[in-house]
């Protein structure tokens, strides 16, 4: 009998740290993150998982804790929010850069000022370009599943992984959730390889001061400059998108259920008309995808789950018959378009592709998305040229 | 048992010559004895960007005989932290964890990271070898700076404020041992390092590591001047273990015999104070004094 | 295995002399010592002490590395039998 719990995502992100038996948790609370941390740290707590745990002062110390953890060969795990996860920024570059397999879950929610404790992405999409593999998840169970997967690919590649999840629609909201045997994720994830750490492999000083050109090393091999390092790392996240392909495959043979790999599709045999999203925000674009289909528009949906490393292929493919492609986001490029869609439409000027993109920026700072609004916008950006890339504005003159 | 003599000092050297660090720097003296105190093959070591950086080597080499993880400037004692914590969850609880930040990775933007490590009671060695500035990016004013000092950041005015007095805000964890060393005193150094390394739980040593190039004073006077800040009083050896305050070397000699060295002479040889006024020095000499007191106080209490 | 890819994919340096080169260059003046002056006998050790660069032997007669000595001038300041000279 399947173990189903009626959860929200925050508790199926402690479950499944707690199945991939991390060893070291640092963690400092963030709203919507918090029952991430107070989870994990009960379980450990009452003993239920083995792990150390550092209720650390910052969420600088937090990632820059776990950088080190894994640096030693142990299996780690952090959660954070908006602002705490801009507040790891300057260790998410470092983490990549010290190929770390570790693992973080981004509860989604907007970043300050003004405050605001509501979901959006732009805490995340603000970390694009650190060298992580960011994966994005529709639901609950889809959140459980992913940080599983998100550990494979991670020590596989040996490149940080962020799992994203809304704050609050996902974070705070209960759903029924498959919770696997702990046999099953034994047999797919094995213990991390203790060897991966640094001890016991001689005396060494990692991550020094590297010269713009390569220098001979001791045994007179030359050894690459910062550019050629920083290149390994740029190309081994374009081979992630392999791995990540991969890892929801094999899980799938296991567990029997599968993501998409790298983009999840809904209608899109015959669809002309594309609705492109994240995160929980492309679950509810299939509410509008059936309506405009009602309404004799062939319409798909296609949910982005890795953002980086950019599926472009993927989506170029799955773009390739698309007449119309509406991308909803709850970020934006300020002084631009949202991200994805800046992204997405590189990704298909490459491909030679040329439907019309059309940028849409929605609930920001937690303001509610309906399906209608969301019916309305697309079928105006496919039947005409849509005026502003910002869905229901209010209050303003 | 204290180390006596040169002779007593492990013979090996685990910083390979050839190094980048200055000519004549404390903190490569330092880091000398220090190292020989630890058992390298079993320690890891954590360095924000600093001169430490520099210490340790530009890639692909290193001079150093050590495992050593470099950390962003802030994350010091977090990196140290999750050096630990990894250490326990993989059972190799023998290696000893050791971080070394220089006063600005200390006494500023290191010491969110620090307070939170010795709160929560992080079972490693901190050492911060006090060079009195940013001396890796030019000599910039620091919260350990002294009061008078010309830094490039107090260029014409020098600096207006007193040091800060970390060492109360690393008591004020009440950690099981604090202690205070100088490369000119390696013995003592070494005594501590060696201690410290065998205590359980938060350490924390601070050494006043002389700068050559950054206080304006000959290299060939390193080790004078050393002694200097110790003879005058302005650095205090000591160590401080669940809260009792002892005096060591040459500090304890001058507690029994007074002190002869005054800040009039400890200034005139660095080119930092190379502005000083008769009332900076009288008011830097009042601060010396009454610190010396507190501490002649605290080691006479027991 | 894990050697490798570790090695492959970020910077990690490993021990050996002369990380910034002959270092010796640097210097402006050399420590020479009188073993007349400095026998052994009683020996302080003070110059290997309180060498910044542990560039002088524990082993009597007592040598200097010139290749990597910078010049400081410690050991000469040092000495308690002047039995080190800083030359040109």
């Amino acid at each position: 009998m399947a173990d189903v719990r009626i959860i929200t995502a925050n508790e199926a992100a402690a479950l499944a740290a707690k199945l991939c038996k991390v060893q070291v948790v640092a963690a400092y609370p963030i709203t919507p993150q918090t029952p991430v941390t107070e989870d994990l740290a009960a379980m450990i707590e009452s003993g239920e998982l083995k792990s150390e745990y550092l209720t650390v002062e910052s969420e600088h110390s937090a990632m820059a804790s776990v950088v080190a953890a894994s640096q030693v060969g142990a299996r780690v795990f952090t959660a954070t929010s908006a602002n705490g996860l801009l507040y790891m920024h300057e260790m998410l570059h470092w983490a990549a850069g010290s190929r770390v397999p570790v693992v973080t879950a981004c509860v989604n929610r907007g970043v300050g000022a003004p405050w605001t404790i509501l979901n959006d992405q732009q805490d995340s999409i603000a970390q694009r370009d650190t060298g992580w593999i960011q994966l994005y998840c529709r639901n609950s169970q889809e959140v459980l599943d992913t940080i599983i997967q998100a550990y494979r690919i991670a020590e596989q590649v040996l490149i940080p992984v962020m799992v994203c999840y809304d704050g609050f629609i996902l974070s705070h909201t209960s759903y029924p959730v498959e919770v696997p045997p702990q046999d099953d994720v034994d047999r797919y994830l094995p213990p991390l390889d203790g060897n991966l750490g640094i001890i016991g492999g001689g005396y060494m000083n990692v991550n020094p001061l590297i010269l713009s050109e390569p220098r001979l090393d001791p045994n007179s091999d030359l050894r690459p400059g910062y550019m050629d390092i920083r290149y390994r790392l740029h190309e081994d996240l374009r081979k992630a998108l392999d791995a990540i392909g991969q890892a929801d495959k094999e899980f799938e043979a296991i567990f029997g259920r599968g993501w998409g790999g790298l983009i999840w599709e809904y209608g899109m045999v015959d669809a002309e008309h594309v609705l492109v999203s994240m995160g929980s925000l492309a679950s509810e674009c299939t509410l509008a995808a059936d309506e405009l289909r009602s309404q004799g528009l062939r319409a798909g949906v296609i949910a982005v789950r890795a953002y980086r490393p950019f599926p472009d292929a993927a989506l170029s493919r799955a773009l390739r018959k698309a007449k119309t492609v509406t991308v909803f986001e709850k970020d934006v490029s300020y002084g631009y378009l949202g991200a994805l869609a800046t992204d997405l439409r590189s990704a298909l000027f490459d491909a030679g592709l040329t439907p019309k993109v059309c940028s849409f920026v929605a609930g920001l700072g937690g303001r509610d998305v309906r399906p209608e609004q969301l019916t309305r916008t697309a079928a105006d950006a496919i039947l005409k040229q849509p005026a502003l890339g910002w869905i229901d504005l209010k209050g303003i003159a | 048992m204290a180390t006596r003599a040169a002779r007593d000092l492990p013979t090996e050297e685990f910083i390979l010559p050839g190094s980048r660090s200055c000519a004549a720097c404390g903190l490569m003296l330092t880091y000398r004895h220090a190292l020989k105190a630890l058992d390298p093959g079993k320690t890891l070591v954590a360095v924000p960007a600093s001169c430490m950086t520099v210490l340790h080597g530009v890639y692909p080499i290193t001079p150093v005989k050590v495992t050593c993880i470099n950390t962003p400037f802030a994350a010091t004692a977090a990196s140290a932290s999750g050096l630990v914590a990894g250490l326990k969850a993989i059972k190799r609880e023998d290696y000893t964890v050791v971080a070394f930040a220089g006063d600005g990775g200390t006494y500023d933007i290191g010491i969110q990271a620090l307070s939170g490590a010795l709160e929560r009671g992080t079972n490693f060695m901190y050492v911060c070898y006090d060079n009195e500035g940013y001396m890796n990016t030019g000599t910039q004013r620091s919260s350990a700076s002294p009061a008078a000092a010309v830094t490039s950041t107090t260029p014409i005015l020098a600096k207006a404020q007193h040091k800060k007095d970390m060492i109360r805000i690393v008591e004020a964890h009440r950690i099981p041992y604090i202690a205070t060393a100088s490369p000119s005193f390696p013995l003592d150094l070494f005594d501590k390092v060696k201690t410290a390394k065998d205590i359980r739980g938060s350490r924390y040593l601070e050494v006043l590591a002389p700068c050559p190039p950054g206080w304006g004073f000959p290299n060939k006077d390193l080790i004078k001047m050393g002694k200097l800040t110790v003879e005058c009083g302005i650095h205090v050896l000591y160590e401080i273990r669940e809260g009792r305050l002892r005096l060591t070397s040459r500090s304890l000699v001058l507690a029994e015999k007074g002190r002869k060295k005054t800040i009039a002479d400890y200034v005139k040889g660095q080119t930092r104070f190379k502005k000083i006024s008769k009332d900076q020095i009288d008011a830097l000499q009042q601060w010396t004094d009454q610190r010396w007191e507190e501490f002649l106080q605290r080691h006479n209490r027991g | 295995m894990a050697d490798k890819i570790r090695e492959t994919v970020m910077a990690i340096s490993r021990p050996a002399p002369g990380e910034a080169g002959r270092t010796g260059d640097w210097r402006s003046y050399t420590p020479v010592i009188d073993h007349e002056k400095c026998t052994g006998k009683d020996s302080c050790l003070y110059c290997w002490l309180y060498c910044p660069d542990g560039v002088i032997s524990r082993e009597f007669p007592l040598e200097i590395d010139l290749e990597y000595c910078k010049g400081c001038g410690v050991c000469a300041e040092e000495c308690p039998r002047k039995a080190i000279t800083m030359v040109e």
